[in-house]
């Protein structure tokens, strides 16, 4: 008993010891994907240059960072207008490039001028291909109705596609394959396909030395992109905005595509690229934190270690007695575990995203390190395996035990805690080692959400393609699921009474009389 | 010591105990007999408040049993069941002394009691820092004993004690037992099928059939005055023992 409060102690303290990062000074969004952590941390290193503290956060999608901004967790972002007009403002018919600024003041934002490149669809051919037959912007293509198109499926499909695009400047082409993006990248290559969409920033462009075509007839919506931040950014830090607008109109779409290129070649990390071209093109000197695989591991560890004593240490302390309660009142119990079996059943994504508003409520940081959004989901998947097992090891007790118990005039608070529940034990610990394997593997997704731990490499090894990068998260996140594992075996034999655990071979000793 | 007045049982449609009038005399010792699911069993669970009667009450020391009191009834009475009982996750030291742990005895206390009790049980000292399964069924028993015997109550309530044991075990223990009941002078009732059992410990027996009493008085006159057919073929398909 003494043994078990002074467990429950030490968990405590762990679990509630502050500690990990947290966000701090301003806070710098981004979208997962290359461009715009590159810009994201182009506004990171100026606003360090201008002696203020930054957090970049690279989180989700653009509702996410969107939302965050409008909550005021996120200073400011780099975002695309075309994105704001169909995604941000999709259910504002009239919203247009004109009349964004007044849309966005409503939730208190402000936007900066274009930063000078535009990542819209564009059409792209071969160089060669382009000399050859001369083709300078899209209409030159109907001279050449014997070209191959390869578009990406989405493409295809789409209202600002391929469909109105052939109306609109009269082309006849019949050869049309739909295809994912990057295969159509190799066969433009293998010159298997003639004529291809492309984002104008893709990095390809410059690597395979394509030419894209001019939309004169301005078919493809602006995707111009800009910054958008807090309108009470400018007083809250003076001075800031007109540092950060050294950006408006500096980057030209040759140098967007040239960093993406170095990036997704890995040529240089993200922060390198930004670092590069503030030096180069603005002049503005700043210090890129260059970590080794090992520190990065290390970090990513703790941050790791941190995500999971926060969610699951709790988990343990509510899981067992609600578990309890539902073995000791099994029709208020049936509701229980019903309870804790449904959200077992929500996908990692979806209930990220559900529970940023609850927790946006109560205050706390649903982004970034240590954000509560990603604590409490562990923690309400940490539920279900400790509840049941808890419930099942009370439940499945031999009745003789129970009732030699009673038949002691044992009181019932007595009986639970000195012949229940260590008897239970075997099948409670059980339960927490697979909540505590399960939260390491799905406290890697807390990087969805921005929360650091595994999940970072994984997420960034996935948009890069880069298998090491992967593997820099995977690994250790398998590594420390086999080390809890072993620390609750060693646990379970502390704890759970040694006449429970598995008969030793010395042990059999049974004499007769 | 304990009355049962008028008491019947209902578990679902069946009806295991049937208008029960049962008295247990102090200092002697009551045997409940009869066929497996007879209803022994269920009164003897109902003596000590495991099972609550249907209709009629059960009484102990002229009180009926109550929910408030029944921790404390039931610190008055030992209760051994076939197997012992006995937890699993506990020594024989801890099993033997849970109850003055949660009565807050100090430990020389229990260690006294308990060196009284393995003289009288008849075990070895060594047998306290095993764990239950490393004792025999023979073992198992002397220390439910030990544990029923703990704070030395009025009555003793024994459901099959004996039922799992070889045959040589079970004479010794029960020499044993009846040793006990009568160095004591316990209140006890045991619950047994065994007529032979029945006859080495009973001062008064009584045959149950379908949860009603066929009959009962002392053992002598359940084998000469068999009150009728049931009670006779009983006595009878165990005679060959006697003869």
């Amino acid at each position: 008993m003494k043994q078990l409060l002074l467990i429950g102690l030490i968990l405590l303290l762990v679990a509630f010891v502050p500690g990990g990062s947290s966000p701090r000074g301003i806070r710098v969004g981004s979208k997962q994907f290359t461009e715009s952590d590159i810009l994201g941390e182009m506004l990171s290193q100026m606003i360090r240059s201008a002696g203020e503290e930054a957090t970049p956060l690279s989180v989700g999608g653009t509702t996410v960072v969107y939302g965050a901004l409008k909550r005021g967790e996120v200073d400011l972002y780099p975002e695309y207008t075309g994105t704001l007009i169909k995604e941000v403002f999709s259910n504002h018919p009239e919203a247009s490039q004109e009349n964004l600024e007044a849309l966005l003041a409503e939730d208190e934002i402000c936007i900066s001028q274009p930063l000078g490149f535009n990542n819209s669809y564009a059409l792209a051919v071969r160089r060669a291909t382009a000399e050859q037959l001369n083709l300078v912007s899209i209409e030159d293509l109907a001279a050449h109705p014997d070209l191959r198109l390869g578009f990406s499926n989405e493409f295809v499909d789409r209202d600002d596609g391929w469909k109105n695009l052939r109306k609109r400047y009269g082309l006849t082409h019949q050869e049309v394959a739909g295809m994912e993006h990057s295969v159509a990248y190799r066969q433009l290559e293998a010159e298997a396909i003639d004529v291809m969409d492309v984002y104008t920033t893709d990095a390809q462009l410059a690597k395979l030395d394509l030419v894209l075509l001019t939309d004169n007839l301005q078919y493809f919506p602006r995707y111009d992109a800009v910054v958008l931040y807090r309108s009470d950014l400018k007083s809250r830090f003076p001075g800031l905005v007109e540092k950060v607008s050294l950006l408006e109109m500096a980057i030209e779409p040759d140098e967007m595509i040239e960093l993406n290129a170095r990036v997704a070649s890995r040529e240089v990390s993200e922060s390198q690229a930004a670092a590069d071209f503030l030096r180069e093109n603005l002049a503005i000197e700043t210090h890129v934190e260059d970590l080794s695989v090992a520190t990065q591991i290390w970090r990513n560890t703790l941050e790791h270690c941190d995500l999971v004593r926060k969610s699951l240490i709790p988990a343990i302390f509510v899981a067992i007695p609600l578990g309890i309660f539902a073995a000791k009142f099994p029709r208020v119990g049936q509701l229980i575990l019903g309870a804790v079996g449904v959200v077992q059943t929500i996908p990692a994504l979806a209930l990220l995203v559900l529970l940023i508003a609850p927790v946006a409520y109560f205050k706390f940081s649903t982004l970034g390190a240590g954000s509560m959004t990603a604590i409490v989901a562990l923690f309400l998947y940490s539920l279900l395996p400790i509840v049941r097992n808890t419930t099942t090891g009370l439940s499945t007790i031999a009745p003789e035990y129970l009732e030699s118990a009673a038949a002691l005039g044992l009181s019932s608070k007595f009986r639970l805690l000195h012949i229940e529940l260590p008897l239970a034990s075997p099948s409670i610990l059980a339960g927490i080692k697979t909540a505590g394997v399960l939260n390491v593997g799905f406290a890697t997704l807390g990087a969805l959400v921005g929360a650091q731990g595994y999940g970072q490499p994984i997420l960034r090894g996935v948009r890069l393609n880069d298998t090491g990068l992967i593997m820099q998260g995977a690994i250790p996140a398998a590594c420390l699921a086999i080390l809890l594992q072993v620390f609750f075996e060693l646990a379970e034999r502390w704890i759970v009474p040694a006449s429970l655990q598995p008969l030793a071979s010395g042990d059999a000793d049974v004499s007769t009389n | 010591m304990i009355e049962l007045r008028s008491v019947s049982k209902q578990f679902g449609a069946h009806l295991a105990v049937d208008q029960v009038d049962l008295d247990c005399p102090q200092g002697k010792t009551q045997v409940l007999i009869g066929t497996s699911g007879c209803g022994k069993s269920t009164l003897l669970r109902m003596m000590i408040g495991l099972v609550l009667p249907s209709t009629g009450a059960v009484y102990f020391r002229k009180k009926p049993l109550a929910e408030q009191t029944i921790g404390a009834v039931r610190q008055r009475i030992g209760y051994m069941i076939q197997e012992g009982g006995l937890f699993p996750h506990l020594k024989v030291r801890e099993n033997v002394g849970i109850v003055p742990r949660y009565l807050g005895w100090q430990p020389e206390r229990t260690n006294a009691r308990i060196e009284e009790l393995l003289e009288l049980t008849q075990l070895s000292s060594t047998m306290l820092d095993r764990f239950p399964r490393q004792l025999s069924g023979g073992q198992r028993q002397r220390v439910s004993l030990m544990r029923a015997l703990m704070l030395d109550p009025d009555v003793l309530l024994l459901d099959e004690p004996l039922g799992d044991l070889d045959p040589m075990i079970r004479a010794e223990l029960q020499q044993d037992l009846r040793t006990i009941f009568r160095e004591l002078s316990k209140t006890v009732v045991l619950v047994t099928h065994d007529l032979s059992e029945a006859g080495f410990l009973a001062d008064r027996i009584t045959l149950l059939r379908d949860g009603k009493i066929v009959q009962q008085g002392a053992f002598a006159d359940l084998i000469e005055n068999p009150v009728d057919e049931f009670a006779a073929k009983f006595v009878q398909a165990q005679r060959p023992v006697f003869s």
